[in-house]
Protein backbone atom coordinates (compact mmCIF):
# COMPACT_ATOMS: atom_id res chain seq x y z
CA UNK A 1 0.00 0.00 0.00
CA UNK A 2 1.98 3.18 -1.00
CA UNK A 3 1.47 5.82 1.66
CA UNK A 4 3.09 8.48 3.24
CA UNK A 5 4.79 6.47 5.78
CA UNK A 6 6.06 4.59 3.24
CA UNK A 7 9.51 5.70 4.19
CA UNK A 8 9.37 5.64 7.64
CA UNK A 9 7.54 1.92 7.70
CA UNK A 10 11.05 0.88 5.75
CA UNK A 11 12.87 2.07 8.75
CA UNK A 12 11.19 1.05 11.28
CA UNK A 13 9.36 -2.07 9.92
CA UNK A 14 7.37 -3.21 12.75
CA UNK A 15 3.92 -2.64 13.20
CA UNK A 16 2.26 0.68 13.85
CA UNK A 17 -0.63 -0.13 14.53
CA UNK A 18 -1.06 -0.83 18.84
CA UNK A 19 2.22 0.70 19.26
CA UNK A 20 2.89 3.97 21.64
CA UNK A 21 6.16 5.82 22.56
CA UNK A 22 8.10 4.47 25.29
CA UNK A 23 6.98 7.04 28.37
CA UNK A 24 10.42 6.71 29.69
CA UNK A 25 12.00 7.66 26.30
CA UNK A 26 9.81 10.66 26.16
CA UNK A 27 10.49 11.89 29.40
CA UNK A 28 14.43 11.29 29.73
CA UNK A 29 15.44 12.40 26.24
CA UNK A 30 14.71 16.16 26.79
CA UNK A 31 16.60 16.40 30.01
CA UNK A 32 19.50 13.96 28.57
CA UNK A 33 20.31 16.36 25.77
CA UNK A 34 20.35 19.52 27.72
CA UNK A 35 22.76 17.70 30.06
CA UNK A 36 24.87 16.76 27.52
CA UNK A 37 25.01 20.39 25.91
CA UNK A 38 26.14 21.22 29.64
CA UNK A 39 29.30 19.39 29.20
CA UNK A 40 30.82 21.60 26.31
CA UNK A 41 33.34 21.75 28.82
CA UNK A 42 34.26 18.07 27.99
CA UNK A 43 34.89 18.95 24.21
CA UNK A 44 38.31 17.81 22.59
CA UNK A 45 39.10 21.74 22.71
CA UNK A 46 41.07 23.99 25.34
CA UNK A 47 39.77 27.01 24.49
CA UNK A 48 41.80 30.43 25.21
CA UNK A 49 39.30 32.51 24.87
CA UNK A 50 35.06 32.17 25.32
CA UNK A 51 34.43 31.14 21.88
CA UNK A 52 32.10 27.74 22.55
CA UNK A 53 28.34 28.52 22.51
CA UNK A 54 26.92 27.55 25.44
CA UNK A 55 24.98 24.62 24.17
CA UNK A 56 23.06 23.25 27.46
CA UNK A 57 21.31 26.43 27.22
CA UNK A 58 20.44 26.47 23.37
CA UNK A 59 19.20 23.08 23.73
CA UNK A 60 16.76 24.30 26.55
CA UNK A 61 15.30 26.87 24.96
CA UNK A 62 15.16 25.12 21.49
CA UNK A 63 12.74 22.46 23.81
CA UNK A 64 10.78 25.64 24.92
CA UNK A 65 9.96 26.78 21.84
CA UNK A 66 9.19 23.08 19.94
CA UNK A 67 7.25 21.87 22.59
CA UNK A 68 5.97 24.48 24.91
CA UNK A 69 5.26 23.01 28.35
CA UNK A 70 7.63 19.87 27.73
CA UNK A 71 9.93 21.22 30.96
CA UNK A 72 7.82 22.13 34.09
CA UNK A 73 8.32 25.85 34.63
CA UNK A 74 10.81 25.10 37.47
CA UNK A 75 13.04 22.99 34.90
CA UNK A 76 15.81 26.02 35.06
CA UNK A 77 16.92 24.99 38.39
CA UNK A 78 18.41 21.76 38.25
CA UNK A 79 19.03 21.84 34.47
CA UNK A 80 21.21 25.04 35.46
CA UNK A 81 22.91 23.40 38.56
CA UNK A 82 24.17 20.78 36.52
CA UNK A 83 25.61 23.15 33.85
CA UNK A 84 27.63 25.60 36.99
CA UNK A 85 29.18 21.90 38.18
CA UNK A 86 30.72 22.19 34.68
CA UNK A 87 31.13 25.72 32.90
CA UNK A 88 33.27 27.32 35.42
CA UNK A 89 30.76 30.10 36.16
CA UNK A 90 29.97 30.51 40.06
CA UNK A 91 27.76 28.21 40.96
CA UNK A 92 24.48 29.86 40.98
CA UNK A 93 24.62 31.54 37.99
CA UNK A 94 23.32 29.56 35.78
CA UNK A 95 20.44 28.34 38.65
CA UNK A 96 19.13 31.57 38.56
CA UNK A 97 19.92 32.86 35.18
CA UNK A 98 17.87 29.60 33.39
CA UNK A 99 15.03 29.96 35.99
CA UNK A 100 14.48 33.45 34.51
CA UNK A 101 14.98 32.20 30.94
CA UNK A 102 12.24 29.19 31.13
CA UNK A 103 9.63 31.51 33.39
CA UNK A 104 10.42 34.11 31.02
CA UNK A 105 9.84 32.00 27.58
CA UNK A 106 6.79 30.43 29.26
CA UNK A 107 5.87 34.00 29.51
CA UNK A 108 6.39 34.61 25.93
CA UNK A 109 4.89 31.64 24.73
CA UNK A 110 1.43 32.95 26.42
CA UNK A 111 1.60 36.60 25.19
CA UNK A 112 2.93 35.32 21.36
CA UNK A 113 1.15 31.97 20.62
CA UNK A 114 1.52 32.70 16.29
CA UNK A 115 4.98 32.72 15.76
CA UNK A 116 7.39 31.90 13.08
CA UNK A 117 10.72 30.27 13.01
CA UNK A 118 12.09 33.98 12.49
CA UNK A 119 10.65 35.44 15.29
CA UNK A 120 11.64 32.45 17.55
CA UNK A 121 15.49 33.02 16.40
CA UNK A 122 15.34 36.63 17.11
CA UNK A 123 13.81 36.61 20.37
CA UNK A 124 16.77 33.75 21.01
CA UNK A 125 18.88 35.97 20.33
CA UNK A 126 18.34 38.57 22.40
CA UNK A 127 17.83 36.13 24.66
CA UNK A 128 21.50 34.50 24.32
CA UNK A 129 23.11 38.00 24.35
CA UNK A 130 21.08 38.83 27.83
CA UNK A 131 22.15 35.39 28.98
CA UNK A 132 25.57 35.66 27.49
CA UNK A 133 25.91 39.12 29.35
CA UNK A 134 24.80 38.92 32.68
CA UNK A 135 26.81 35.63 32.64
CA UNK A 136 29.58 37.61 32.14
CA UNK A 137 28.95 40.12 34.67
CA UNK A 138 28.14 37.09 37.86
CA UNK A 139 31.88 36.17 36.47
CA UNK A 140 33.14 39.09 37.08
CA UNK A 141 31.22 39.69 40.55
CA UNK A 142 33.31 36.24 41.37
CA UNK A 143 36.61 37.69 41.22
CA UNK A 144 37.12 38.00 36.88
CA UNK A 145 37.58 41.34 35.53
CA UNK A 146 36.40 40.34 31.73
CA UNK A 147 35.59 43.45 29.32
CA UNK A 148 32.58 42.59 27.50
CA UNK A 149 34.01 42.90 24.08
CA UNK A 150 35.49 39.55 24.69
CA UNK A 151 31.49 37.68 24.19
CA UNK A 152 31.20 39.39 20.81
CA UNK A 153 32.35 35.86 18.30
CA UNK A 154 30.73 33.29 21.18
CA UNK A 155 27.48 35.82 20.39
CA UNK A 156 27.57 35.47 16.75
CA UNK A 157 28.80 31.78 16.67
CA UNK A 158 25.99 31.02 19.05
CA UNK A 159 23.17 33.00 17.18
CA UNK A 160 23.89 31.32 13.92
CA UNK A 161 23.99 27.74 15.35
CA UNK A 162 20.80 27.62 17.19
CA UNK A 163 18.66 27.05 14.10
CA UNK A 164 20.92 23.99 13.50
CA UNK A 165 19.79 23.11 17.84
CA UNK A 166 16.82 23.65 16.88
CA UNK A 167 17.35 20.84 14.59
CA UNK A 168 18.83 18.33 16.71
CA UNK A 169 16.28 19.34 19.20
CA UNK A 170 13.33 18.30 16.32
CA UNK A 171 15.20 14.92 15.62
CA UNK A 172 15.58 14.08 19.00
CA UNK A 173 12.06 14.61 19.54
CA UNK A 174 11.04 12.44 17.28
CA UNK A 175 13.13 9.97 18.29
CA UNK A 176 11.78 10.06 21.88
CA UNK A 177 8.24 9.52 20.21
CA UNK A 178 8.89 6.62 17.64
CA UNK A 179 6.49 3.94 19.28
CA UNK A 180 8.06 1.12 20.59
CA UNK A 181 5.99 0.23 23.44
CA UNK A 182 3.36 -2.86 22.05
CA UNK A 183 0.19 -1.24 24.06
CA UNK B 1 -0.82 25.04 18.47
CA UNK B 2 -2.25 28.03 20.06
CA UNK B 3 -2.63 27.35 23.97
CA UNK B 4 -5.98 28.52 25.01
CA UNK B 5 -6.63 32.04 26.66
CA UNK B 6 -7.85 30.84 29.74
CA UNK B 7 -4.66 28.96 30.97
CA UNK B 8 -6.00 26.81 33.28
CA UNK B 9 -5.93 23.04 32.39
CA UNK B 10 -9.00 21.70 32.68
CA UNK B 11 -11.74 21.28 35.26
CA UNK B 12 -9.60 18.86 37.40
CA UNK B 13 -8.91 20.96 40.27
CA UNK B 14 -5.61 18.28 41.03
CA UNK B 15 -4.24 19.63 37.72
CA UNK B 16 -4.86 23.31 38.37
CA UNK B 17 -3.40 23.00 41.69
CA UNK B 18 -0.77 20.77 40.00
CA UNK B 19 0.19 23.85 37.48
CA UNK B 20 0.08 26.20 40.16
CA UNK B 21 2.64 24.50 42.64
CA UNK B 22 4.66 24.33 39.06
CA UNK B 23 5.06 28.21 39.38
CA UNK B 24 5.48 28.20 42.97
CA UNK B 25 8.35 26.06 42.84
CA UNK B 26 10.01 27.79 39.85
CA UNK B 27 10.02 31.30 41.51
CA UNK B 28 11.65 29.56 44.87
CA UNK B 29 14.24 27.89 42.96
CA UNK B 30 14.82 31.18 41.69
CA UNK B 31 15.14 32.50 44.64
CA UNK B 32 17.71 29.69 45.71
CA UNK B 33 19.43 29.91 42.96
CA UNK B 34 20.74 33.65 43.40
CA UNK B 35 20.68 33.19 47.52
CA UNK B 36 23.37 30.45 46.04
CA UNK B 37 24.98 32.97 43.78
CA UNK B 38 25.33 35.41 46.62
CA UNK B 39 26.99 33.04 48.79
CA UNK B 40 29.64 31.55 45.64
CA UNK B 41 30.46 34.98 44.52
CA UNK B 42 31.07 36.14 48.37
CA UNK B 43 33.36 32.89 48.80
CA UNK B 44 34.78 31.63 45.50
CA UNK B 45 35.71 28.66 47.12
CA UNK B 46 32.54 27.67 48.27
CA UNK B 47 30.54 24.25 46.82
CA UNK B 48 33.98 23.33 45.13
CA UNK B 49 33.36 20.07 47.14
CA UNK B 50 30.65 19.49 44.50
CA UNK B 51 32.30 20.77 41.40
CA UNK B 52 35.66 18.36 42.02
CA UNK B 53 32.92 15.43 42.21
CA UNK B 54 31.31 15.89 39.01
CA UNK B 55 34.38 16.30 37.40
CA UNK B 56 36.00 13.73 39.11
CA UNK B 57 32.66 11.60 37.96
CA UNK B 58 33.45 12.84 34.30
CA UNK B 59 37.32 12.84 33.96
CA UNK B 60 37.57 9.52 32.15
CA UNK B 61 35.11 11.09 29.22
CA UNK B 62 37.44 13.74 29.41
CA UNK B 63 40.49 11.66 28.95
CA UNK B 64 38.99 9.64 26.04
CA UNK B 65 38.22 13.33 24.50
CA UNK B 66 41.75 14.51 24.95
CA UNK B 67 43.44 11.64 23.55
CA UNK B 68 41.22 12.29 20.76
CA UNK B 69 41.80 16.03 20.28
CA UNK B 70 45.97 14.89 19.92
CA UNK B 71 44.87 12.31 17.13
CA UNK B 72 43.13 14.13 15.30
CA UNK B 73 45.49 16.80 15.05
CA UNK B 74 47.87 14.58 13.97
CA UNK B 75 45.90 12.98 11.29
CA UNK B 76 45.08 16.09 10.03
CA UNK B 77 49.51 17.35 10.11
CA UNK B 78 49.72 14.12 8.14
CA UNK B 79 47.21 14.99 5.80
CA UNK B 80 48.70 18.20 5.18
CA UNK B 81 51.80 17.00 5.05
CA UNK B 82 51.67 15.05 1.41
CA UNK B 83 50.83 18.44 -0.15
CA UNK B 84 54.00 19.97 1.33
CA UNK B 85 56.52 17.11 1.47
CA UNK B 86 58.96 18.36 -1.28
CA UNK B 87 59.58 22.08 -0.32
CA UNK B 88 59.22 21.17 3.11
CA UNK B 89 61.84 18.62 2.70
CA UNK B 90 64.07 20.81 0.90
CA UNK B 91 63.91 23.30 4.13
CA UNK B 92 64.68 20.68 6.66
CA UNK B 93 67.95 19.85 4.74
CA UNK B 94 69.31 23.08 4.85
CA UNK B 95 67.88 24.34 8.05
CA UNK B 96 70.05 20.79 8.92
CA UNK B 97 73.28 21.57 7.57
CA UNK B 98 73.32 25.32 9.81
CA UNK B 99 71.57 23.41 13.20
CA UNK B 100 75.27 20.92 12.76
CA UNK B 101 77.54 24.18 13.07
CA UNK B 102 75.12 25.40 15.81
CA UNK B 103 74.42 22.34 17.59
CA UNK B 104 78.82 22.28 18.05
CA UNK B 105 78.68 26.14 19.06
CA UNK B 106 75.63 25.24 21.83
CA UNK B 107 78.03 22.45 23.23
CA UNK B 108 80.75 24.66 23.62
CA UNK B 109 78.33 27.24 25.07
CA UNK B 110 76.86 24.90 27.44
CA UNK B 111 80.03 24.17 28.81
CA UNK B 112 80.93 27.31 29.10
CA UNK B 113 77.72 27.96 31.17
CA UNK B 114 78.23 25.00 33.91
CA UNK B 115 81.66 26.25 34.63
CA UNK B 116 79.92 29.98 35.28
CA UNK B 117 77.36 28.03 37.13
CA UNK B 118 79.45 26.28 39.29
CA UNK B 119 81.84 29.74 39.84
CA UNK B 120 78.96 31.35 40.94
CA UNK B 121 77.06 28.67 43.25
CA UNK B 122 73.90 28.57 41.55
CA UNK B 123 71.43 25.74 40.68
CA UNK B 124 69.64 26.02 37.78
CA UNK B 125 68.00 22.79 38.20
CA UNK B 126 64.38 22.17 36.72
CA UNK B 127 61.86 20.75 39.47
CA UNK B 128 61.10 17.44 39.57
CA UNK B 129 57.52 17.66 38.49
CA UNK B 130 55.15 16.18 41.01
CA UNK B 131 52.84 14.48 38.15
CA UNK B 132 52.26 14.52 34.29
CA UNK B 133 48.83 14.55 32.76
CA UNK B 134 46.62 15.88 29.62
CA UNK B 135 44.30 18.57 29.99
CA UNK B 136 41.40 16.94 29.56
CA UNK B 137 38.81 20.17 29.25
CA UNK B 138 38.40 23.94 29.74
CA UNK B 139 35.21 26.51 30.14
CA UNK B 140 34.89 27.20 26.68
CA UNK B 141 31.49 28.57 27.29
CA UNK B 142 32.23 30.74 29.97
CA UNK B 143 34.02 34.08 30.06
CA UNK B 144 36.74 32.30 33.35
CA UNK B 145 39.50 30.70 31.89
CA UNK B 146 39.72 27.37 33.77
CA UNK B 147 41.19 23.84 32.63
CA UNK B 148 40.59 20.29 34.00
CA UNK B 149 43.53 17.98 34.13
CA UNK B 150 43.37 14.66 34.62
CA UNK B 151 45.12 14.17 37.70
CA UNK B 152 44.28 15.25 41.32
CA UNK B 153 45.15 14.64 45.29
CA UNK B 154 45.87 10.65 44.26
CA UNK B 155 48.78 12.16 42.53
CA UNK B 156 50.02 14.27 45.08
CA UNK B 157 48.87 17.22 43.63
CA UNK B 158 48.01 20.45 46.04
CA UNK B 159 46.34 23.86 45.71
CA UNK B 160 48.47 26.58 44.38
CA UNK B 161 50.76 23.96 42.28
CA UNK B 162 52.25 25.83 39.22
CA UNK B 163 51.77 23.62 35.97
CA UNK B 164 53.62 24.55 32.56
CA UNK B 165 53.82 22.80 29.35
CA UNK B 166 57.39 22.12 27.51
CA UNK B 167 56.77 25.30 25.79
CA UNK B 168 56.06 27.88 28.92
CA UNK B 169 53.90 28.33 31.85
CA UNK B 170 50.36 27.51 31.34
CA UNK B 171 48.67 28.39 34.98
CA UNK B 172 48.30 27.28 38.65
CA UNK B 173 45.68 25.02 40.54
CA UNK B 174 43.09 26.17 41.95
CA UNK B 175 40.51 23.36 43.28
CA UNK B 176 41.72 19.78 43.23
CA UNK B 177 39.68 16.45 43.25
CA UNK B 178 40.77 12.79 44.18
CA UNK B 179 41.22 11.98 39.93
CA UNK B 180 40.97 15.72 38.56
CA UNK B 181 42.12 19.45 38.96
CA UNK B 182 40.93 22.68 38.33
CA UNK B 183 43.62 24.75 36.77
CA UNK B 184 43.63 29.08 36.63
CA UNK B 185 44.58 29.59 33.32
CA UNK B 186 47.02 32.58 33.21
CA UNK B 187 44.79 34.24 30.30
CA UNK B 188 42.30 34.22 32.58
CA UNK B 189 41.63 38.14 34.08
CA UNK B 190 42.15 36.86 37.86
CA UNK B 191 45.25 34.97 37.07
CA UNK B 192 48.41 37.75 38.12
CA UNK B 193 52.05 36.09 37.48
CA UNK B 194 55.40 38.30 38.14
CA UNK B 195 57.37 38.17 35.43
CA UNK B 196 60.63 40.01 34.07
CA UNK B 197 62.42 40.24 30.48
CA UNK B 198 64.36 37.71 29.77
CA UNK B 199 66.99 39.77 28.10
CA UNK B 200 67.46 42.10 31.17
CA UNK B 201 64.83 41.61 33.98
CA UNK B 202 62.68 44.42 33.48
CA UNK B 203 59.74 43.33 36.08
CA UNK B 204 56.23 43.28 35.23
CA UNK B 205 53.06 41.78 36.05
CA UNK B 206 51.32 39.34 33.83
CA UNK B 207 47.63 39.12 33.70
CA UNK B 208 45.01 37.37 31.52
CA UNK B 209 42.78 39.57 29.39
CA UNK B 210 40.29 36.51 28.81
CA UNK B 211 40.74 36.42 25.19
CA UNK B 212 43.78 34.30 24.63
CA UNK B 213 46.34 36.95 25.28
CA UNK B 214 48.16 38.87 28.36
CA UNK B 215 48.78 42.20 29.57
CA UNK B 216 52.15 42.99 30.54
CA UNK B 217 51.80 45.76 33.32
CA UNK B 218 55.65 47.24 34.82
CA UNK B 219 56.45 47.92 37.76
CA UNK B 220 58.73 51.03 37.62
CA UNK B 221 56.52 53.71 35.76
CA UNK B 222 58.21 56.07 33.28
CA UNK B 223 59.31 55.69 29.91
CA UNK B 224 58.06 52.43 28.02
CA UNK B 225 60.66 50.20 27.38
CA UNK B 226 59.39 47.54 25.87
CA UNK B 227 59.45 46.08 22.42
CA UNK B 228 57.69 43.94 19.96
CA UNK B 229 59.19 40.33 20.63
CA UNK B 230 60.09 40.85 23.76
CA UNK B 231 60.52 37.52 25.34
CA UNK B 232 59.07 37.54 29.52
CA UNK B 233 59.75 34.57 31.97
CA UNK B 234 58.54 34.33 35.23
CA UNK B 235 60.63 36.05 38.00
CA UNK B 236 59.59 33.82 41.02
CA UNK B 237 59.22 37.08 43.34
CA UNK B 238 56.85 36.57 46.02
CA UNK B 239 57.14 32.24 45.49
CA UNK B 240 54.45 30.37 44.35
CA UNK B 241 55.53 29.53 40.13
CA UNK B 242 59.52 28.79 39.45
CA UNK B 243 61.34 31.49 38.57
CA UNK B 244 62.80 31.07 34.93
CA UNK B 245 59.67 29.52 32.96
CA UNK B 246 59.07 31.17 29.71
CA UNK B 247 55.72 32.76 29.64
CA UNK B 248 54.81 34.84 26.95
CA UNK B 249 56.47 37.26 24.07
CA UNK B 250 55.42 41.27 23.47
CA UNK B 251 53.03 41.27 20.32
CA UNK B 252 52.05 45.23 21.19
CA UNK B 253 53.34 47.95 23.38
CA UNK B 254 50.78 49.93 24.63
CA UNK B 255 51.26 53.06 26.95
CA UNK B 256 52.16 51.41 30.10
CA UNK B 257 52.91 48.39 29.51
CA UNK B 258 52.29 45.72 26.71
CA UNK B 259 50.05 42.95 25.24
CA UNK B 260 51.57 39.75 25.10
CA UNK B 261 51.23 36.48 23.35
CA UNK B 262 51.47 33.55 26.03
CA UNK B 263 53.93 30.98 24.27
CA UNK B 264 52.25 28.01 26.06
CA UNK B 265 49.28 26.91 23.42
CA UNK B 266 47.34 24.68 26.28
CA UNK B 267 45.03 23.65 23.57
CA UNK B 268 48.36 22.40 21.26
CA UNK B 269 50.21 20.55 24.29
CA UNK B 270 49.79 16.91 24.77
CA UNK B 271 51.23 16.60 28.21
CA UNK B 272 51.44 19.13 30.70
CA UNK B 273 53.30 18.91 34.50
CA UNK B 274 52.34 19.90 37.91
CA UNK B 275 55.14 21.69 39.44
CA UNK B 276 56.04 21.50 43.51
CA UNK B 277 55.32 25.30 44.96
CA UNK B 278 58.30 27.27 44.49
CA UNK B 279 59.70 28.82 47.98
CA UNK B 280 61.75 31.79 47.58
CA UNK B 281 65.00 31.75 49.12
CA UNK B 282 65.92 34.05 51.80
CA UNK B 283 66.90 37.38 49.72
CA UNK B 284 70.06 37.68 50.62
CA UNK B 285 70.74 34.53 49.78
CA UNK B 286 70.15 34.59 45.87
CA UNK B 287 69.27 37.58 43.28
CA UNK B 288 65.99 35.93 41.45
CA UNK B 289 67.26 37.19 38.21
CA UNK B 290 70.55 36.32 37.87
CA UNK B 291 69.47 32.44 39.48
CA UNK B 292 66.89 32.23 36.18
CA UNK B 293 68.93 33.95 33.39
CA UNK B 294 70.41 30.49 32.61
CA UNK B 295 66.76 29.39 32.20
CA UNK B 296 65.39 31.58 30.57
CA UNK B 297 65.32 30.01 26.82
CA UNK B 298 62.24 28.24 26.44
CA UNK B 299 63.55 24.19 26.46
Amino acid sequence: MPGPYLDERHEFPRQRINRAPSPVLAVVMPWLLVMLGSLAPLLPLIASAPVVPPLGFLFLMAWQQLRPGLFPVWAGLPLGLFDDLFSGQPLGSAMALWSVAVIGMDYFEARFPWRGFALDWLLAALVIAAYLALSLQVANLAGGATPLFVLAPQLAVAVLIYPLTARIVGAVDRFRLIPVRAV
Amino acid sequence: MVPPANRRPGYSRRAQYGNFLGYIIAFIGLAVGVAVLLISTGNTGAFSGARMAASDATAPVGEVAAKGRTEARGFLAAVGGFFTFGSRMADLDREVRIARVQLAEAEALKHENAQLKAMLKLSTEEPRPVAVSRLIGSTSTSSRRFATLGVGTDNGVRVGMPVRSPMGLVGRVLEVGNSSARVLLITDTESVVPVRRARDGIPAFATGRADGTLQLRLITLGINPLKQGDAFVTSGSGGLYWPGTAIAVVTEVTRDGAIARPLSDPGSTEFVEVQPLWTQPAPAAAQPAATAAPAAEPR
